[in-house]
């Protein structure tokens, strides 16, 4: 942010106030921004850590009252069964979506980029499940899961002539976080589409230019100047998806709702572990500690993506 | 090296837009040759056309003896040095040279060689290792050059390269690249709208106006002779200036009436009697006046001083002619006069350095 320096008026000796206004004018103007970040993102966070070593339930007791508990709640969580299927399920949900999403984007965002009739239409499909709420992409995906009348038992049927027979995706341990993950990517893929079409657009058109001259084909132009151009797209697009398949939550959770699925530990994640030990069995507590947990586990794996993952900061 | 030659070269976009209205043109081999005319005049679709990045809607194009119209860029044997550069930035100077020669398949030892030879032409030896963020416009200008040079190009093609330069840097890489066209001996083809690069630079001049070629020439000639009142006035600085004027007689004398005043043609009085029309114009450049302090106004132009820009051995008058509605841009050297704002002076076209225009801007001879 740049520093607005205000110089007091000729003719008015006496008035020092200009360098400090001066140095308050920055923070003025990031006060809204700074308020907002303080009240919804650090606050919460910090009463999660305090009461994360408290027994706090969600309905108060008053005969029960609030007791300082120490480190239970992180040890009673580490010897929790689902805590450890719940990060298991994040995990490989977040190690099969992230690059699978990240490269199909951009295969769609290269598609839809080329100068052809029908690209912006093409464009607008691929984006629409983004505008789409997840609780109704979740319903629509269930039908499309059925085990009997479902298109996607029909489909699989059709392109194996029939060798793969009917699956209760939802219902069956090893498919249901599969079919989850399918319809995430099917719903986000949209967005990181878009950010890596902005990526494209941003290349200068004279390098490819540049390029040819020098005799690149059309694959040497993509992986020499396409790929190389995009990696602080590639680098955002990554960390990005990471982070919002840490929080898969919405789809995991209705198809939990929705009676009969499989057993919850084969694809409960961490965020609906959360909601339920907090809302369900009313332990703010030991929920304030998983989220804790969670929130750490995340920020270090983006923190050593990013490391990882070298962003080229400076401008041309 | 190669020649390269335009046969009634037309492109036209969406079936609609014709840029390029048929140009017939011969680059000679080793030749430079300058394509100048303003924006929007075809000059850089005339080149991306000759590099392969732009299709050619009609017409034949031929590198050396080949016809070129379909080859890919690459088989053309044309290296083109970009207005921005186009230096890839992932890649380090070295890289961005050598990136021709390694996607041809040549070995890292050969690349390193010619890389090195390209790099000590042009004084970037130090720079081999940097990215093209670390360099300032002088080197990143070197560097897209090097990067032409390292292929060994039957020509040469330049759009607008200096245009991002400081004016100091544009003056030296002007005088850079001519010494570097005598050195290689290439064949080169320059695009810029900078009237002082073309007569600088060029073996030969092409303007271009609205899709075609206007005059072709060396830059002396086009000066001295130019075709029509687009090619005059392009050239030179301030340009050339055109009055509108009349044709009268006094006796046998051929004369020409502007602003009011009766001077005979060309200073001795013989001219093109009764052979033109009334509907001419006069045009002199801002050096071939001659200028007195107000006296005796017979056979002179009466004008008065509006603005007089001091150059330090030159000053630029800028003048009124009374009846005529544009000024006048007169060049004088500077000796000490004051040259007062509302002044009257006289003018004298000098001997035969006077030409004349058609309205429509044809010369007339």
């Amino acid at each position: 942010m740049s520093t607005a320096v205000t110089h007091a008026p000729a003719g008015k000796p006496g008035k020092r106030s200009a360098p400090i206004k001066g140095r308050f004018t920055p923070w003025f103007f990031a006060a809204p921004g700074l308020l907002l970040l303080l009240v919804f993102l650090v606050l919460p966070f910090v009463l999660a850590l305090v009461l994360s070593f408290t027994d706090q339930r969600l309905v108060t007791n008053e005969e029960l009252g609030t007791d300082f508990v120490a480190l239970r709640n992180y040890v009673r969580l580490f010897e929790d069964d689902s805590f450890w299927a719940a990060l298991r399920n994040n995990f490989y949900f977040v190690a099969v979506v992230t690059p699978l999403q990240s490269a199909l984007a951009l295969v769609l965002a290269l598609l839809v980029n080329q100068k052809l009739a029908g690209a912006r239409i093409f464009r607008t499909i691929y984006f629409m499940p983004v505008a789409t709420t997840m609780a109704v992409v979740a319903v629509i995906w269930s039908l499309l899961y059925a085990p009997d009348q479902g298109v996607i038992n029909r489909f699989v049927g059709l392109i194996t002539f029939g060798m793969v027979g009917p699956h209760d995706w939802l219902r069956e341990p090893g498919l249901v976080m599969p079919a989850v993950m399918l319809l995430s990517i099917w719903q986000g893929v949209g967005f990181q589409m878009l950010v890596f079409l902005a990526g494209l657009q941003s290349i200068p058109l004279d390098l490819y230019e540049a390029a040819k001259l020098d005799g690149a084909t059309v694959k040497q132009q993509f992986l020499y100047i396409t790929l190389p151009m995009l990696k602080n797209t590639t680098i955002f697009v990554l960390i990005t998806t990471t982070i919002y398949a840490f929080q898969l939550y919405t789809q995991a959770q209705i198809i939990a709702s929705s009676g009969a699925s499989a057993p919850i530990d084969s694809f409960r994640t961490m965020v609906m572990l959360m909601v339920h030990e907090g809302f369900r069995n009313g332990k703010i507590g030991y929920a304030s500690g998983i989220s804790v947990v969670f929130f750490v586990i995340v920020l270090a794996f983006s923190m050593l993506q990013r490391v990882l993952l070298k962003e080229e900061r400076a401008v041309q | 090296m190669a020649s390269v030659t335009m046969r009634n070269i037309r492109k036209v976009y969406d079936n609609t837009v014709e840029v390029i209205k048929g140009v017939d043109l011969e680059v000679q081999d080793g030749e430079f040759m300058v394509f100048v005319g303003p924006s929007g005049c075809g000059k850089s679709t005339m080149m991306r056309m000759i590099a392969g990045l732009e299709d050619i809607t009609d017409g034949e194009l031929l590198i050396g003896d080949r016809v070129a119209n379909d080859l890919p860029p690459v088989d053309r044997g044309v290296a083109m040095v970009f207005q921005s550069y186009a230096l890839y930035p992932h890649m380090t100077v070295a890289e961005n040279m050598g990136f021709g020669l390694k996607l041809a398949g040549s070995s890292k030892a050969e690349i390193a060689e010619i890389v090195g030879k390209a790099a000590e032409i042009l004084h970037i030896t130090n720079l081999l290792d940097r990215r093209p963020k670390a360099l300032s416009g002088g080197q990143r200008q070197r560097v897209a050059i090097g990067r032409a040079i390292v292929r060994k190009p039957g020509v040469f093609l330049f759009d607008e390269p200096l245009s991002n330069l400081d004016a100091n840097l544009r003056v030296q890489m002007r005088v850079e690249l001519t010494k570097l066209h005598k050195e290689l001996g290439s064949t080169m083809i320059y695009v810029t709208h900078d009237q002082t690069e073309a007569m600088t630079m060029g073996d030969r001049i092409a303007v271009f106006n609205r899709g075609i070629v206007e005059q072709v020439g060396p830059p002396m000639e086009l000066y001295h002779n130019p075709v029509n009142t687009f090619v005059a006035e392009f050239l030179g600085s301030p340009k050339m200036n055109l009055l509108p004027i009349k044709w009268t007689r006094n006796g046998d004398e051929a004369c020409i009436e502007v602003g009011g005043c009766t001077i005979p043609w060309n200073g001795n009085g013989h001219g093109p009697l009764g052979s033109v029309s009334d509907d001419l114009l006069l045009g002199v450049r801002p050096e071939h006046f001659d200028v007195f302090d107000s006296g005796d106004t017979n056979g002179s132009i009466a004008a008065k001083v509006e603005v007089a820009e001091r150059l330090g051995d030159i000053v630029l008058l800028y003048l009124k002619v009374p009846g005529i509605e544009q000024t006048l841009a007169v060049k004088v050297p500077e000796e000490g006069h004051l040259w007062q704002r509302g002044a009257t002076v006289t003018l004298r076209p000098r001997d035969k350095t006077a030409m004349l225009f058609t309205k429509a801007g044809p010369r007339v001879s």
